[in-house]
């Protein structure tokens, strides 16, 4: 997604090396995706299914992110 | 640190590099247990294309390339090609996380995402920044 639109960041975090992110983003088991601090999407999902459920952290809020609860 | 028949393996996935990559490495010199492994591995496998350059930054010293690659833990390894932001990996990049190293490497390199047109035309209609992370663990 990143290669298709500069607007797109992504990283990859190593969920061993980081508690505190564990923990902040309520981690329980990997993968797990976290789009702008509001939409979590687990495992592995199909490119349609992910692309549906990343875009939705824009689908309220006039395109701005929603707080992560 | 890939083993010798592995480098091998490696060194053959990067033959179909088609524009160069940056590996960009940020450390500390403290509370960073695995920051030499990490760049112990980058370093080996900076060698294996010579498409593939291998620089390092200090998160503390380094300020200007921290805030231009936004990076605020380490050890970070930023893989850059030619467009976009890159793809940032937090963390030392063994086991699975290697592969996947290897996978973005060629990704930036080449350019394809491999999306679908739909999913393409969906993504490059995203215009407000955009964060995603993905958290793994390494096997």
């Amino acid at each position: 997604m990143m290669v298709e639109n500069s607007n797109i960041r992504a990283t990859v975090v190593s969920a061993t090396e980081y508690p505190d992110l564990v923990r902040q983003y309520g981690i329980t088991g990997v993968p797990k995706t976290v789009v702008n601090d509001s939409v979590e999407i687990f495992g592995a999902q199909t490119e349609e299914v992910f692309i549906k459920q990343a875009l939705e952290a824009f689908g309220s809020d006039n395109g701005k992110p929603k707080a992560f609860s | 640190m890939p083993i010798e028949s592995e480098q091998t393996k490696v060194r053959e996935l990067l033959v179909s590099m088609t524009s160069p990559v940056r590996l960009v490495f940020f450390y500390q010199s403290f509370l960073c247990e695995t920051c030499p492994s990490t760049r112990q591995i980058l370093t080996e496998l900076s060698r294996l294309s010579e498409q593939l350059t291998f620089e390092e930054y200090n998160l503390q010293l380094d300020r200007e390339k921290v805030e231009e690659f936004g990076v605020d833990k380490v050890p970070a390894v930023v893989v850059v090609g030619t467009r976009g932001n890159g793809l940032c990996f937090y963390g030392i990049p063994s086991g699975y996380e290697f592969s996947s190293i290897v996978d973005a490497i060629l990704l930036e390199s080449n350019g394809d995402s491999g999306l679908s047109t739909d999913s393409r035309t969906v993504v490059a209609n995203v215009t407000v920044p955009t964060n995603i992370q993905v958290f793994v663990a390494p096997t």
